[in-house]
């Protein structure tokens, strides 16, 4: 393993306390329990917006902590989730009197933890929802499974439900709108490489030069599928098929689509694998009407994509237009 | 006899052979999960001993609802919560107990198991960590119905299972993070139903 670190149970703490010290105007950093907070929090009147989960996916969380998106973050230990006492400080830390809402991924730690915490909140008087984000169409539904996993769409619906907020949206509004995103969000994913927990020093998975990984999540798990690496022109489409048949996305829809890096992958190759989308989509009658195209979601030094698409109407398009302020998402100020 | 010293003795014990284990569970974790329930656990379980040095208990059930909390505080994941659970659920089973009987003992584990399924609404056959605890606690039953003393209900509740750990790996998992691999998680023996083996079989060769 080569990493830049110096010790791996500083990790976590140390990058913290980088994001502190290089986003003092817009964000402050607590520790124990950890939590990344807006530097104007609690916002009075507002409705506050709190997400959290492993770390090694940044720029999400924290990086979305500022006017306009998140009031808090918690990162947990390296891809796991974060523990009830710190959404449980993180979410009295920025109660503004109008309640707050916990964006939660899909993954049973995710859950549980976020479920103890939200019972403590409760308990001590602070109104909380919770909206889950389960948009990953790599994995089958089933009312008897875990579910789908939240992945690609989180960032959209916390930019989306921060613009909400900000406006002035009450909590059930906002909760409304997480769960219409959400519901109109589809991400999926692919891997190049595995990628290396610090703490265990070595690649999750092993693979071979000539192979990939479809269907990945965000935590190094093994895809759906091993198969033969192929030009990207046939991963995307592999990749869009599914996507595109799962809402299903039908012509005459308007998306946002965020072609994300998992770590490890040159911004060169996202731009390509943005263009061969561009072009199904076109085909399709699908028009891409706003885009990111970056590393927003990352599984630590994993190489790889994932796509997501969000159909959007007016209202959904207007609150993605309006003002953030973020380290890692910054438009109209 | 146990009793609050035995109590600490294996939570102790157990941060042990989390420490020694931490390698093997987290290479469990890799094949069907994100490669972290060994990390986890070692940092849950040095938490917990650490508190436990630190901290006063006043009788047996204190020290279970210390463990219970710190490692809801400090193991995150899905064990955290479950394996917390399972230590709060408990410390109710020691109320106002200076020793435990047979039947407590049983009870202590029946009662985790309980917590560990309400929480998170796994059944059997999931491949979860409730797949090992559920046929001890079977198992447990029995040997104390036939009237079996405490060690002898351990190792019967060791060897339930040890036999419930390896029967995960055929199985086709239905929650956690295994479940998103599908039929690829066949094959695969569980992580957590593994470290609640672990469980069971240190306070089966502490306990008597
Ligand atoms: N809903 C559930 N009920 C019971 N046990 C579960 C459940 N979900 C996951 N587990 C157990 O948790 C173990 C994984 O723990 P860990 O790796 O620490 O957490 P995470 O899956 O969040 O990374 C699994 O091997 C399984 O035994
Ligand atoms: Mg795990």
């Amino acid at each position: 393993m080569k990493k830049l670190i110096n010790k791996t149970e500083n990790l976590v703490k140390e990058s913290l306390a980088g994001v502190a010290a290089a986003h003092a105007d817009l964000v402050k950093v607590h520790y124990d329990p950890n939590f990344v907070v807006r530097i104007d929090a609690p916002v009075r009147g507002k409705v506050a917006i709190i997400s959290g989960g492993g770390s090694g996916h940044e720029p999400m969380h924290g990086g979305f902590v500022g006017r306009g998106m998140l009031d808090a973050a918690c990162p947990g230990d390296v891809f796991t989730s974060p523990t009830p006492d710190q959404m449980e400080a993180a979410t009295k830390a920025v109660d503004g009197g109008a309640g707050v809402l916990h964006i939660v991924k899909n993954y049973t730690g995710d859950i549980l933890n976020f479920e103890m915490a939200a019972e403590l909140c409760q308990a001590a008087g602070i109104e909380v929802a919770a909206v889950v984000i389960d948009d990953d169409v790599a994995v089958k539904d089933s009312l008897y499974t875990a579910g789908r996993r939240g992945v690609g769409t989180t960032v959209l619906a916390e930019k989306i439900c921060g613009a909400a907020a900000e406006r002035g949206d009450n909590l059930a509004k906002v909760v409304d709108v997480c769960r219409k995103v959400n519901a109109n969000g589809r991400t999926m994913g692919m891997a190049l490489t595995s990628c290396t927990v610090p703490a265990a020093g070595r690649p999750t998975f092993e693979i071979s030069d000539t192979e990939m990984e479809i269907g990945i999540g965000i935590h190094g798990e093994p895809g759906r599928e091993r198969m033969a690496l192929k030009p990207a022109k046939e991963i995307v489409e592999m990749m869009a098929n599914v996507i595109l048949s799962d809402l299903p996305f039908k012509s005459g829809d308007q998306v946002i689509v965020m072609v994300n890096g998992m770590g490890a992958t040159p911004l060169m190759e996202l731009y390509l694998v943005y263009n061969e989308l561009n072009k199904i989509c076109q085909a399709k009658g699908i028009t891409i009407v706003r885009q990111l195209v970056g590393n927003y979601i990352t599984s630590l030094d994993m190489a790889g994509c994932s796509i997501t698409l969000l159909k959007v109407d007016e209202e959904l398009l207007t609150l993605w237009d309006a003002p953030v302020h973020t380290p890692a998402l910054r438009w109209g100020v | 006899m146990v009793n609050q010293e035995s109590l600490v003795a294996w939570i102790e014990a157990l941060q042990e052979v989390y420490a020694e284990n931490k390698e093997y569970l987290t290479q469990l974790d890799s094949a069907i999960g994100d490669a972290d329930h060994g990390i986890n656990l070692d940092r849950g379980f040095t938490a917990v001993r650490r508190k436990l040095s630190e901290t006063k208990c006043e009788d047996m059930s204190a020290v279970l609802k210390t463990a219970s909390m710190t490692l809801i505080s400090s193991v995150g994941g899905a064990s955290g919560p479950l394996y917390g659970t399972f230590f709060l659920r408990a410390s109710a089973v020691c109320a106002n107990k200076t020793e435990l009987a047979e039947a407590d003992i049983v009870a202590m584990v029946e009662a985790g198991l309980e917590g560990i399924l309400h929480r998170g609404k796994a059944r059997p056959n999931d491949k979860t960590m409730v797949d090992a605890l559920t046929p001890a606690v079977n198992a447990m039953k029995q040997a104390l119905a036939a009237g079996s003393g405490v060690k002898e209900i351990l190792e019967k509740g060791v060897e339930a299972a040890e036999q419930g750990m390896t029967d995960t790996i055929p199985m086709l998992a239905k929650k956690g993070r295994a479940s998103y691999l599908g039929e690829r998680s066949i094959g695969h023996q569980d992580p957590g139903a593994t470290s609640s083996y672990l469980m069971l079989k240190t306070a089966a060769n502490l306990w008597n």
